[in-house]
């Protein structure tokens, strides 16, 4: 069998460094996550119980369709923006505090 | 008479003029780039220096296939609301694979899906398994894209049978794949993108401004809670018989989700009997369909292997993460096109409706431009030629991506790693064109058999296989530590192959209803279709499978790593190290010098 790995027991191979790593990317993933679960899985239940409201035309588009048809693609850019800007952040601030 | 052009009898001469300028350029570049790409690298991941904005578009143009081009058009004519999910979730897919797994999977570094599947398990074994699975995906995917590329020629030389479209357009690309390699396709894929948004936009544009807008088209379409449409000034032609009706058309829960249960409501007799059964059944059946469909699109992006390997195309993470932000704004724009050409589609075109297989609404984008021949000529025919280059280059880019990544898996996996390791370069770039040629002709077969079916609607049924195989395996792998191969691979297989099993069940029994050439070959299925009426929520559940077989693979994958916890990888905190911290750490190096003086290979 050849040597194992050499152990290393600096910051950035410590558990608690990747841990909190981990940690904070995940929750900062499923933060946008969740934002937009809530709007694309809500729209079918108010398909099914708001029918009439989503059916309320808006210049000639019923409500719902206006929704998935247009409008949803520009909320999903805002999320991906948000989540870029603060995953390039997160990424800085993590090789900060190691270089420390 | 017969006579060998006899197919040539009434093509337009512009359509045929655009369609074949595509077809040439593309081939042309493919040629041309492929004199730049001599070594094996560059061959399988385009030697790794690809711009944001040139990778952005290559992607963008390889993801935008024949089913946003044209089967999301003819979805949205045949079945109204509930297609529009599909660019919905092509989109939010695209969301899903930038949050959980595009960064991760590019610190790691490897070519392929099956090279991270070893990477992270250390196991041989696992990386054959997900190759099996590369080719699983890809062929279901090359299908929809195979009939697409039938429908289209079909429509340009009207004399031509479905399958000649489908024999000519595979041999093509399968050259230009052979040929070229992966770095032209960068290229390619790039410029196909904006020929795509062009060809999509520019026809939407001229329609609307002398049929009138979407918003007005839509209006012509009378609510369930409206006596009459809100306008009255878009001219509309008579519906004919088997168009769905416009209330429900127009409303969530239509014909697409509601088709099983409206076959189950069919074989009843007493009339009161079928509407309590339809009233109590319909909505809620129709609600699980919908969102077993949601779960399949967006996380089957995240599993599809032709999209996945561009990732590593990116110079760093930073990178590939800026390339995600503008795939989704480009293929945001473009999917707000599509469902338009549908809904003028039903109010100009609705002759379509009673088209069957090529002749359907799947060639709804194509057909619309020529209503303007009747007002202005040849601008029809030149619109036309522009839609049907762009249909061109929806398929051709998707077909060469997916080829790629399945010639790809079959030279590099299966020749270099398992029957001949010793390979040299050059025996490899040889293997890589008959491998090519081999790929190109069992998709070319298998696209000869769907011409009955939708599409969009079997796009979805690929990306519903990959949610249960490849995003179960790439979210945990990467988020979960105690993940086992064993794990990974009870997983992977039983949801893959659950959900293949599943789908091709329902699709041999609608092919068997089809009144062209193949419904005698699937006749002998046809006592199936008995079945699925008698049980609703089971077809349902087996047409899209992705609201179990997701579930099912991921439960399967904890179950069975906490059963063989002591198998975790040893050196399991530096992976995950690798596939966390920042690049700028450098990690990924010192990873390699270890694990090749610690594994010995």
């Amino acid at each position: 069998m050849p040597n194992p790995p050499t152990p290393h027991d600096d910051v950035v191979h410590s558990e608690p460094f990747l841990r909190s790593l981990m940690r904070r990317q995940l929750s900062l993933s499923i933060a946008c996550a969740v934002t937009f679960l809530v709007v694309l899985l809500g729209l079918p239940l108010l398909n099914y119980f708001a029918t009439d409201f989503m059916a309320t035309r808006v210049a000639g588009f019923t409500l719902t369709w206006l929704v998935i048809g247009v409008l949803f693609f520009p909320f999903i850019w805002i999320i991906s923006w948000v989540f870029i800007k603060r995953s390039i952040a997160l990424e800085e601030e993590e090789v900060k505090s190691v270089k420390r | 008479m017969i006579t060998p052009f006899a197919f040539l009898n009434g093509v337009d001469p512009w359509i045929f003029a655009f369609s074949f300028v595509t077809v040439a350029v593309t081939i042309g570049m493919g040629l041309w780039s492929a004199r730049s790409s001599k070594t094996a690298s560059d061959f399988f991941v385009a030697g790794r220096s690809v711009s944001v904005g040139w990778n952005a578009s290559a992607i963008s143009g390889e993801y935008l296939s024949a089913a946003s081009f044209m089967g999301i058009a003819g979805m949205v004519m045949s079945s109204g609301y509930d297609a529009l999910w599909y660019p919905v979730c092509y989109a939010c897919g695209y969301l899903f694979l930038l949050l959980f797994i595009a960064g991760p999977l590019r610190r790691f570094g490897a070519y392929t899906i099956p090279d991270f599947a070893e990477g992270r398990y250390d196991s041989p074994v696992f990386r054959k398994i997900a190759v099996v699975f590369v080719l699983f995906i890809g062929f279901f995917y090359t299908m929809p894209q195979m009939k697409a590329a039938g429908t289209t020629l079909a429509y340009i030389f009207p004399g031509m049978p479905y399958w000649g479209g489908v024999v000519l357009v595979g041999a093509v690309i399968t050259l230009n794949v052979a040929l070229g390699g992966m770095k032209g396709i960068t290229l390619v894929q790039a410029v196909q993108y904006w020929v795509k948004l062009f060809a999509i936009s520019a026809p939407v544009f001229v329609l609307m401004a002398v049929f009138g807008f979407y918003n007005g088209q839509l209006g012509a379409n009378a609510a369930p809670t409206e006596a009459a449409p809100v306008t009255q000034n878009v001219e509309r032609k008579p519906l004919v018989q088997k168009a769905p009706k416009d209330s429900y058309w127009l409303a969530p829960f239509g014909p697409l989700t509601t088709k099983a249960v409206n076959a189950a409501a069919a074989t009843i007799k007493d009339d009161t009997a079928r509407k309590a059964y339809l009233e109590e059944h319909q909505r809620p059946y129709s609600l699980l369909y919908t969102y077993s469909l949601i779960m399949a699109l967006v996380c089957g992006t995240a599993g599809l292997p032709h999209i996945l390997v561009r990732f590593y195309t990116n110079p760093d993470g930073a990178a590939a993460k800026r390339t995600t932000m503008w795939v989704m704004i480009l293929i945001g724009v473009f999917y707000v096109f599509p469902p338009i050409f549908g809904v003028i589609g039903r109010n100009l075109m609705p002759d379509l409706y009673s088209g069957i297989g090529a002749k359907g609404t799947d060639k709804v984008v194509l057909e619309l431009p020529t209503l303007l021949t009747a007002k202005f000529g040849v601008l029809g025919s030149i619109l036309s030629g522009i839609t049907c280059a762009g249909a061109f280059a929806a398929f051709m880019s998707t077909f060469s991506g997916l080829l790629v990544s399945m010639t790809g898996a079959l030279a590099h996996d299966v020749y270099g790693r398992m029957i001949k390791p010793t390979a040299t370069a050059g025996e490899r770039m040889r293997m890589f064109k008959w491998c090519a040629i081999l790929v190109g002709g069992i998709a070319v077969i298998l696209g000869c058999f769907v011409e009955p079916l939708e599409i969009a609607f079997m796009v979805g049924q690929a990306f519903a296989i990959a949610a249960a195989s490849y995003f179960p395996l790439l979210f945990m792998s990467v988020w979960w530590r105690g993940m086992t191969m064993k794990g990974a691979a009870a997983g992977m297989l039983t949801g893959g192959l659950g959900s293949l099993v599943a789908a091709a069940l329902t699709n041999v029994a609608t092919l068997s209803l089809d009144p062209g050439p193949m419904g005698k070959v699937f006749a002998s299925f046809k006592p199936m279709n008995v079945f699925w009426a008698a049980h609703p929520l089971l077809r349902i559940l087996c047409e899209q499978p992705a609201i179990w077989a997701v579930p099912l693979s991921i439960g399967l994958m904890v179950v069975v790593s906490k059963l063989t916890a002591d198998q975790v990888p040893g050196n399991i905190r530096m992976k995950m190290l690798v596939l966390h911290a920042p690049e700028k750490l450098g990690l990924k190096q010192e990873y390699i010098q270890e694990h090749s003086a610690g594994a010995g290979h």
